[in-house]
């Protein structure tokens, strides 16, 4: 049944903020499916409720109204506790400031989720040397984040995302931070990844980040504004950008 | 639930977090470190004043007591006079003959008269009148001659005892037997030298030279109300307690003291000292424990301040913690085993604070606390309030952790 499933199964999400006496509709209703190993951007300006999906998607917050499953199960309706859980077991994160500890090595870094994990004990150095291994950093194991390139610290951040071997590598902005050959080398990583069967999601604003994806999802005001393959994407984008407006 | 890697990256990074800011957490734990060193110091001077004070008694005697006149409390002057109330040689001899559990007992009367030895003279010193029995009570005997014996007491003989200190002042032979000195000019033979024993109970009998006479003697050199007390030994100490209502059965008896009606006498035995001055440390370590409660507090709140700042430095990588899998348990758990770490590292330097002011008591001359030691229970209970303190003061800023929005949390500059 549940394989029957997409990975990523979004139904009717709606998000309401309440700042003070304003009320922000952040999602108006979003439907979304994403299947096993596909690689996703999903784009939109500020505004648009990019963000407040993809912390959707990365069960950091439930919704207002809708369903999520997330590989067959029913997440929107979880406590803190058991959406922790579900995030250290499905979910690897990738930010754009890359979020390291600095006072542990790339190899302790790369361990945390381990720390939160059941039966992250045993195993767990082997498992974090080959993660670090996957992103081409098996030199820098003993280095601290000051002692990284930016682009170093990105790729010890992915291997932390992907030791738990997740169900979805969300990135939020990944290469925001990062100059225009390292961001060349952290897209061709994940693209790697994505051959080796990792679904990705990229949320990103950048198109040139987004071509690298197989799909775009691009939103605007809270919901789906459009949702098309990589190569038909770029005309509607054309589009988009100069208010022409589909759909 | 969690796994061992938790508790190890908790405790590595509580104990990181202090070395990163070792100046900060050394003056946050300073409370703690003051409150510990401090209560730990009394607490070893206590136990060494304690150690001195009970051998004192035990060379004094377990099974001691003593008897004093005692006006009872509050009651008018005129319903008691002295006279009344003071003891007479009549109730020693009764105590004496029908109290089974006395094995000993003297009475002992003092008067201050001048003392002359060929031309030395000294005024006023204290010459106290005894029984032969002083020697058992006391566990006084002579080094040279004889002690008093009955017929001394029964003669009325003019015979004294006297000690080194007072051969010494009086300039008298090295051996004093059979010489003679005026006692309020009354002549009296030394007949044996008494031994100065060199622990003293509590600064009694700090006059260094000391003269005895037979008690029947010194009872006609008084006045006619004078005072005296009585000291004796019971049996053993385990029979102290019904000695001591033997003595008061018969005192009692011998006033007329109706049933219900106030005591015009004290009966003391040194258990009960002995007891007294444990209730006495028992309360001053009550209070040296409420400063220590005190300083907790104030340590505490110092530490909640702290891990306050500590969870708001630290907001992003919380953020990041629950973001990777961290529930709001693990949080609370790893702020809980800092603020807990910081207290005990503070209690640990407290206590070798502590140890050092010990050490220094034991060095201070003449303070007599050579035996002061901090108790192994005084550091486990230092440890334990110490944590206690963690715990407590470390519980909010945890819970506030706990509770970060992760999203808000990442998102925090």
């Amino acid at each position: 049944m549940a394989d029957e499933r997409p990975l990523i199964q979004v139904v009717g999400l709606t998000k309401i903020y309440r700042v003070g006496v304003e009320t922000i509709h952040a999602l108006r209703g979003v439907d979304l499916s994403i299947g096993r190993n596909e690689m996703v951007a999903i784009m939109g300006s500020s505004g648009s409720g990019k963000s407040t999906l993809m912390n959707q998607l990365g069960c950091l917050d439930t919704p207002t109204g809708g369903a999520y499953y997330l590989n067959g199960r029913d997440v929107s309706r979880m406590n803190a506790r058991e959406l922790a859980q579900v995030r250290n077991e499905e979910i690897g994160f990738v930010f754009q400031s890359f979020e390291l500890l600095p006072r542990q090595t790339a190899l302790e870094n790369v361990e945390l989720p381990l720390v939160y994990a059941q039966g992250g004990w045993r195993g767990r150095k082997e498992r974090a040397m080959a993660a670090l291994d996957r992103v081409g950093l098996s030199d820098r194991m003993d280095h601290r984040p000051n002692q990284l390139s930016g682009g170093q610290r990105q790729r010890v951040a992915i291997a932390r995302a992907i030791l738990n071997k997740p169900s979805i590598l969300l990135a939020d902005e990944p290469t925001g931070n990062l100059d225009s050959t390292t961001t060349a080398e952290i897209l061709a990583l994940f693209r790697q990844l994505h051959a080796e069967g990792q679904t990705v999601i990229l949320v990103t604003h950048e198109d040139e980040v987004a071509a690298h994806c197989q799909r775009v999802v691009r939103l605007r005001d809270g919901r789906v504004l459009s949702d098309l393959p990589i190569a038909q994407d770029s005309a509607g984008s054309h589009l988009a950008s100069h208010g022409g407006g589909v759909r | 639930m969690l796994n061992p890697l938790f508790w190890l990256q908790a405790i590595s990074l509580a104990f990181s977090q202090i070395w990163a800011n070792k100046s900060r957490a050394f003056l946050t734990a300073l409370g703690i470190i003051v409150g510990v060193a401090s209560t730990t110091a009394v607490i070893a001077a206590l136990t060494g004043l304690k150690a001195k004070v009970l051998a004192e008694f035990e060379s004094v005697g377990a099974s001691k007591f003593f008897v004093f006149p005692d006006r009872p409390n509050n009651a008018p002057r005129n319903m008691y006079p002295w006279e009344k109330i003071l003891l007479k040689t009549s109730e020693v001899h009764a105590i004496r003959d029908e109290c089974t559990l006395v094995k000993a007992i003297t009475p002992i009367t003092e008067v201050g008269l001048d003392v002359e030895s060929g031309d030395k003279r000294i005024e006023g010193i204290t010459i106290a009148g005894i029984w032969p029995d002083w020697h058992v009570v006391q566990n006084r005997f002579v080094i040279e001659g004889r002690p008093f014996s009955q017929i001394d007491e029964d003669s009325e003989r003019q015979v004294c005892l006297i000690n080194g200190d007072a051969i010494r002042e009086l300039d008298l032979p090295a051996n004093p037997v059979g010489e003679s000195v005026l006692l309020g000019g009354r002549r009296f033979m030394v007949v044996g030298v008494i031994e100065t024993t060199t622990a003293r109970f509590f600064g009694m009998n700090t006059s260094s030279a000391e003269i005895f006479i037979p008690f029947s003697v010194a009872e006609k050199m008084q006045e006619r109300n004078f005072f005296m007390r009585i000291e004796g030994l019971f049996e053993s100490p385990e029979t102290a307690l019904e000695g001591e209502a033997e003595v008061r059965f018969v005192l009692r008896r011998m006033r007329g003291i109706a049933p219900g009606d106030l005591e015009t006498f004290r009966v003391a035995a040194i258990d009960k000292f002995i007891e007294q001055f444990k209730t006495l440390a028992a309360g001053i370590t009550a209070i040296a424990g409420g400063i220590v409660g005190i300083s907790l507090l104030v340590g505490g709140i110092g530490i909640m301040n702290i891990m306050l700042v500590s969870v708001s430095e630290r907001t992003r990588e919380i953020g990041l913690r629950k973001a990777v899998g961290a529930t709001p348990t693990a949080i609370l758990l790893q702020f809980l085993l800092e603020a807990v770490t910081l207290c005990l590292v503070g209690g640990f330097i407290g206590i070798a604070f502590g140890r050092l002011a010990a050490f220094g008591l034991t060095k201070i001359p003449g303070a007599q606390l050579d035996q002061a030691d901090i108790p192994f229970w005084a550091v486990a209970v230092s440890f334990a309030f110490s944590a206690l303190t963690g715990v407590v003061f470390g519980m909010f800023p945890a819970i506030k952790a706990s509770r970060l929005d992760p999203i808000e949390a990442l998102r925090h500059e």
